[in-house]
């Protein structure tokens, strides 16, 4: 293939670097500095795509992010995939692999176009709610077929082989676009020492001025664009984002741009020779200001087969033809209601290609550009409009046609010219998107005939983005919003930069023109499209206005209008308009949808950034994480911790299952001694001379009388009653105390703490400062204990001086250590605390010592399950937010009769917190001692009761007892404490039921002799 | 009960010395151990890369609570230092190897060198007297990362949301901020460098996020000996 | 995402660092045991939802920790002052429409009014060292 349709001279390629690229399986050649789609405009590539939903052939309409049809599927290999590309953003490179997204199996001859030649009504809007939805069930197979119909690109199979990252930005001011107003804007503010970021969507930066016919003092308006981007990319107050979206605007002034880094030169960083880097950059800005200077889209005109290939927005052909030296077609055609766009008559003309006429919907244009039309020679038609499209794979000609705008209505003879390209103006919409991602709607404006953005705090609007077209004063108003917004900033010195001369040009105004009417109604008419990525047609905004839908929200709803990655940008005005005529309502009154974020498509590498893989969450180690990896722990996440489960052994070289390793570390436990790392409960240094009284307040037991040197188990509530967290506590001097939280709670706890005393309590004396981390806690607890502890340990370790729930301090292996005699095991247990960075000495030391012991590590299943054997509950496992502690059987640790009225009291007298038939803790233990019961298995009294059977309460911790060689479970059952020794039953979801007895919470040593010897 | 007291028990609150001293034998592991045997931290010196990231391991870590009027003082005879008189200050002494920062309106970090901490607060707790404060020794649960280089903002763009230009975070200024999913204090101590106080708990992953967001760049984690 | 002025660091900060808390200023009654359930109900469950000016706590959990309150406009998520516990608000539902009419400026060059000016380039000049 040769680039046919390319000009020898002129645009902003480079002909001397040739690139090679294939698109639905054929090769092509284009140049650098092309995109792909002005490449395959070069090329003569006509059908890029087929429709979504009516499979017709499409071809390249826009030249920007606005295009709708040239949606394609990017990627040489599995992993390279990238879906929703619009060619008209996407740079050539070598190499470059692309194919339509839509077309099954291809672009050419595609299965489903009999779809769209069976017309309409075959699938009117509303086709997929009414034909689809019944019967429900048959939904998923419906969609199946319907997305794989409707192709909406794929995203690949393979793992991303790139890396992404996120950049915290912080600017003074932030412009969007880099057009004339963004480039004057961005320089006004830089030049006042404001800190700016001057972010644009393009290849090259400079809008508009890139293919302007205009001059700018006397020189070509890109020469003015070079020569400030040179500017301020000298500047070190000014950061410079070219390839850069601004896709989302958030409160605040939070904007989201997703910087493309690699995509311009290869599929992946390492096809581009830049292993290692990242491929697109998601910065996340936090702007003083924003300069809105996002420039508009033109709007193409509504009229019949206006989605043939062949037909174009007026701009684009502009842009083409001066910007990559593409002409796209042989004979242009130009429907239009504004002088604008006449450019694109001359600019076709001046490439040497004819142009068949320009068609005014106007009756008498005379500014300064049809001016110059007319003295080319060019033939203009006023009164008229193209009112439809002839042809089917590509445009043959333009049936032009005099219109009666007002009554909506054609009022002469059809006239049939001879083209293959027909481009159209409709006049031009400001880029209201980012202004109404937060929220605030758009305002029309008559004299603009378009919407402009709603006021946003600390956001101003420059240029075309608020209907200032004209380059000159586009300059001077981005000129001036710049130095505005450096003073809103904080830089009140700030002045406009002196605006370089541009010639005036007179400009006939542009008349209000949407849909062309055709001389069929338009329900007969062939299909005038007005949002071609979802194939809407004005028939179908008319059809749902006739349903009743009303609301322009209702509307886009039914009809599809701007949904998806289109987000509306050529045909939402055009929709609205013709909501608007249907309704007999002005466009205002019918209002406008709202966009979201994001303005285009991004990769979810770029948002989730760094936050992947083995960094997606943090992990937290203890300081004797080493040792439990290298001696085979298996570990829990419990939060973000790492903790060991269980340490499998290889006995006869076979590995322990999880199942024998946790019974042989119970049994360990009970018979001889074990060791837990238990560094990762919550530890709270608290101070102070109302320490002491502040316990009382929270936990629900009396601290008043506590002593230094003893330790004493609490129970938190919130103020509903419900058991919130537990723990110990030690008075370690008369104002001074450890607390410790549960694993999970320990942030929680502290923030619980200080939000109580900042904001209830601030008379109070105490402060509360996190230790977690810099204490290391290590259980050793059973039987042997003691032995293993006199051997590493100056501390009086009798059990008459060292009672149970005292603690000492003196010194383990050679460490200074604090000492609790605390037992969540219910066996002889110590937990020695020593600052973090000596932990692994002292634990390697109580090993050397407890090898004669066979000490046996153990993690958190065996403490789970040596917990439960003793009905000691976890918070959040056997409580979830609607236990009290009467409801754990735990009045014993409730102090009724304290003169506060601690957190939690009075909740406990409510009606329904003291209830008799509340869901109580109980045991369980299964008839069948194989059984182990599922946490979480509802609990029935009736087994044989009809679905809906009654609940009665579930299991909430539930393990296998190699002591008792049997399963056993924690449960909450209501009116639980009252049913001892009756049976229940467990139905499970295969159908089997299992039977326990209620049991005690405590299966073993009932007295608690164990942990007090 | 009261025979169980605490020997070490200075008036109404506990003080401890953690260090069991030079003579016992008992090498410290800082939390940064794991990430060295893992190679992702090495001992200091070598090649000189665009971003350097050095640990000092054991330092003394004291957060003082009260009221800046109760502890100005206290603080200024033992530590030859003010305390921060303004949000978010950070002081450090004539040598610059002791520093004072402001945390919120009634608290201080204070870093000392190894082994100085437990004397210090005993000083700080005679001199504070019958005070409403509290002392608390956290060096155990945390180390500090210096970082230099000609791309160390950048790194810590991608980093911290906190804003690491100088309007930001002049010299003399200190933030606790988010850093990727977990929390730092990032301090700005000199022109040359910032440091980072992470949570020992935390210090791997934030080791290891070092690592990959500076790759482009170069990037060395060493540690400095005690 | 918000941009907040922690009214203790005296700065405004990212949403991320922040936790919110729920409404602020309400009130443990003093003697709970002397009022009736339905009180009590009150005070633990219900609160207020306005579409407008509303008053709610956050704490500052990655920063200083302390707790604080914001003035918030719930449907344009405009954050109109904050202030330290136990202060009260400037601006409430009541009296805003009145401040707007007499043209009271609420907020001036940022977002929120307590302290609205940037402290950063002073506070390094004032920091004794």
């Amino acid at each position: 293939m040769t680039q046919s349709n390319r000009l020898n001279q002129g645009g902003r390629i480079d002909r001397s670097r040739r690139l090679s690229f294939t698109f639905n399986g054929q090769q092509y050649t284009g140049f650098a500095g092309d995109t792909l789609a002005s490449a395959l405009l070069a090329n003569g590539v006509d059908i890029v795509n087929r429709s979504f939903k009516y499979s017709r052939p499409r071809g390249i309409t826009a030249a920007g992010p606005e295009e709708p049809n040239a949606i394609v599927q990017l990627g040489a290999s599995e992993a390279a995939q990238v879906p929703n590309v619009r060619a008209t953003q996407q740079a050539l490179y070598d190499g470059l692999v692309a194919r339509g997204t839509n077309g099954w199996p291809n672009v050419q001859r595609d299965v489903m176009s009999w779809v769209g030649k069976l017309g309409g009504s075959f699938m009117p809007p509303g086709f997929y709610y009414k034909t689809f939805m019944a019967p429900a069930s048959m939904w998923m197979t419906y969609e199946k077929f319907i997305r794989k119909g409707a192709g909406l690109g794929r995203a690949p199979t393979e793992a991303d082989p790139d890396i992404y990252d996120h950049f915290n930005q912080h600017c003074d001011v932030l412009v969007i676009g880099a057009g004339p107003a963004g480039l004057a804007a961005a320089l006004s503010a830089a030049r006042a020492g404001a800190r700016v970021i001057l972010c644009d969507e393009q290849e090259e930066m400079g809008g508009s001025l890139l293919d302007s016919r205009e001059s700018i003092d006397g020189a070509p308006a890109s020469a003015w664009a070079e020569q400030v981007v040179a500017e301020l990319g000298g500047l070190a107050n000014v950061t410079l984002l070219p390839r850069t979206t601004a896709n989302g605007y958030h409160d605040h002034n939070f904007v989201t741009l997703h910087e493309r880094r690699t995509e311009h030169l290869a599929d992946t960083a390492a096809g581009a020779g830049r292993e290692g880097e990242v491929r697109a950059r998601l910065h996340r800005v936090r702007a003083g200001r924003v300069v809105l200077a996002s420039g508009s889209h033109e709007r193409p005109l509504v009229y019949a087969n206006n989605d043939v290939p062949g037909n174009l927005v007026a701009g684009a052909v502009s842009v083409y033809i001066r910007r990559y030296g593409v002409v796209p077609g042989q004979r242009l055609v130009l429907s239009t209601n504004n002088d604008h766009a006449y450019r694109a008559a001359l600019d076709w003309q001046e490439a040497g290609r004819e142009v068949v006429a320009v068609v005014d919907s106007r009756a008498k244009p005379d500014g300064d550009l049809v001016k110059q039309a007319r003295d080319a020679g060019i033939r203009v038609i006023t009164g008229s409009a193209v009112m439809e499209a002839t042809g089917s794979q590509r445009v043959s000609g333009a049936k032009v046609v005099a219109i009666d705008t007002e009554r909506f209505v054609v009022t002469g003879k059809v006239e049939t010219l001879e083209c293959d390209t027909i481009a159209s103006s409709g006049g031009y919409s400001p880029v209201v998107h980012l202004a109404s991602h937060t929220g605030k709607r758009p305002q029309w404006r008559d004299d603009l005939l378009g919407f402009v953005p709603g006021e946003v705090k600390g956001m101003h609007v420059a240029g075309g983005a608020h209907g200032v077209y004209a380059l000159g004063e586009t300059l001077t108003d981005g000129a001036d919003v710049g130095a505005e917004a450096a003073r809103a900033a904080g830089f009140e010195e700030a002045a406009a930069i002196a605006v370089p001369e541009v010639a005036v040009r007179q400009e006939s105004p542009t008349s209000a023109l949407y849909q062309i009417p055709h001389e069929k109604p338009p329900l007969r008419a062939p299909k005038q499209f007005v949002d071609l990525q979802n194939d809407v047609t004005a028939a179908a905004v008319e059809l749902a206005t006739r349903e009743g839908f009303e609301s322009i929200e209702h509307v886009k709803r039914y009809t599809a209008l701007g949904f998806g990655t289109d987000q509306g940008k050529l045909g939402n005005i055009n929709g609205m308009a013709i909501a608007a005529r249907c309704l007999n309502r002005s466009i205002p009154e019918v209002g406008t949808t709202v966009f979201r974020p994001n303005y285009t498509p991004v990769s979810f590498g770029a948002i989730v950034g760094r936050h992947c893989r083995d960094l997606f969450d943090p992990e937290r180690y203890t300081a004797l994480h080493q040792w439990h990896v290298e001696n085979g722990a298996e570990f829990e996440d419990v939060g973000q911790w790492k903790r060991p489960w269980y340490f499998p052994r290889r006995v006869n070289g076979k590995r322990e299952t999880m199942h024998e390793a946790v019974a042989r570390e119970c049994l360990a436990v009970r018979r001889g001694v074990g060791i837990l790392d238990a560094s990762t409960l919550g530890k709270i240094d608290i101070q102070g001379p109302d320490a002491r009284e502040f316990l009382g307040r929270v936990y629900t037991n009396k601290w008043a009388k506590l002593a230094p040197g003893r330790v004493r188990y609490g129970l938190m509530c919130k103020d509903d009653g419900m058991l919130m967290d537990d723990g110990t506590t030690s008075c370690l001097a008369e104002n001074h105390f450890l607390m410790t939280t549960t694993t999970g709670g320990a942030a929680g706890v502290l923030e619980w703490l200080e939000l109580w005393h900042q904001t209830e309590w601030p008379e109070l004396q105490v402060y509360f400062n996190s230790v977690t981390d810099h204490w290391a806690t290590m259980t050793v607890t059973g039987p042997d204990a003691r032995k293993l502890m006199s051997e590493v340990t100056d501390i009086d370790l009798d059990r008459e001086q060292f009672k149970f729930m005292d603690w000492k301090e003196g010194k383990v292996a050679g460490v200074p250590a604090r000492v609790f005699r605390i037992s969540f095991t219910g066996e002889l247990a110590f937990e020695i605390n020593v600052q973090a960075n000596y932990a692994m000495h002292v634990w390697k030391a109580l090993f050397a010592h407890g090898e004669k012991y066979d000490l046996t590590p153990y993690g958190t299943e065996t403490m789970h399950v040596l917990r439960a054997e003793k009905g000691l509950i976890i918070a959040g496992q056997d409580t979830d937010g609607s236990v009290t502690p009467e409801d754990l059987g735990m009045h014993w640790a409730v102090g009724y009769d304290k003169p506060f009225s601690w957190i939690g009291q009075r909740a406990l007298t409510r009606p329904d917190t003291a209830r008799e038939d509340r869901k109580q803790l109980v045991g369980l233990k299964p008839k069948d001692p194989k059984v182990v019961l599922e946490e979480g298995a509802q609990i029935v009294l009736d087994p044989e009761q009809k679905i809906p059977m009654t609940m009665m309460g579930h299991v909430t911790s539930s393990y296998y007892s190699p002591v008792l060689e049997s399963g056993f479970a924690l449960a909450v059952l209501k009116g639980g404490r009252n049913r001892m020794g009756e049976t229940v039953y467990l139905p499970m979801s295969d159908g089997s039921v299992h039977q326990a007895e209620v049991v005690s919470t405590v299966f073993i040593d009932p007295k608690g002799e164990r942990q007090n010897v | 009960m009261s025979e169980a007291r605490s020997e070490a028990s200075v008036g109404n609150a506990a003080t401890f010395d953690t260090h069991p001293g030079a003579d016992a034998g008992v090498t410290p592991e800082s939390p940064l151990q794991w990430s060295r045997v893992q190679g992702r931290v090495t001992e200091e010196g070598g090649a000189a890369e665009q971003i350097r990231v050095i640990e000092r391991p054991f330092l003394g870590h004291l957060v003082l609570r009260g009221g800046a009027i109760t502890l100005d003082e206290a603080v200024r005879a033992e530590l030859g230092v003010s305390l921060p008189g303004k949000p978010l200050g950070l002081v450090l002494d004539a040598e610059g190897s002791r520093s004072v920062q402001w945390v919120s309106p009634d608290e201080w970090l204070v870093i000392v060198p190894a082994g100085e901490e437990f004397e210090l607060e005993n000083r700080l707790r005679a001199r504070l007297g019958d005070a409403h404060f509290a002392i608390v020794n956290v060096g155990g649960g945390q180390t500090l990362l210096e970082l230099s280089g000609e791309k160390a903002r950048e790194l810590l763009m991608k980093s911290v949301t906190y804003d690491v230009h100088e309007h930001g975070l002049p010299v003399g200024k200190a933030v606790g901020t988010v850093f990727a999913k977990t929390s730092v204090v990032l301090r700005r101590p000199s022109e040359e460098r910032f440091e980072l106080v992470v949570r020992r708990s935390f210090a791997d992953y934030c080791v290891r996020w070092l690592r990959d967001a500076g790759r482009e760049y170069g990037l060395r984690v060493e540690s400095a000996s005690p | 995402m918000f941009h907040i002025f922690c009214p203790y660091c005296q700065e405004y900060r990212e949403e991320e660092e922040f936790h919110p808390s729920g409404q602020a200023h309400l009130i443990r009654p003093a003697d709970p045991a002397s009022v009736s359930d339905e009180e009590w109900g009150d005070y633990l469950f219900f609160r207020d939802n306005p579409r407008g000016i509303h008053h709610e706590m956050w704490v500052h959990r990655l920063g200083c920790r302390k707790f604080f309150n914001i003035t918030r406009d719930t449907a344009t998520y405009e954050i109109l002052e904050t202030y330290r516990m136990g202060e009260q608000p400037s601006i409430t539902a009541a009296n805003a429409e009145v401040r707007r009419e007499q043209g009271v400026q609420t907020a001036d060059g940022g977002w929120q009014t307590v302290g609205a000016q940037p402290e950063n380039s002073r506070l390094n000049e004032e920091t004794p060292s």
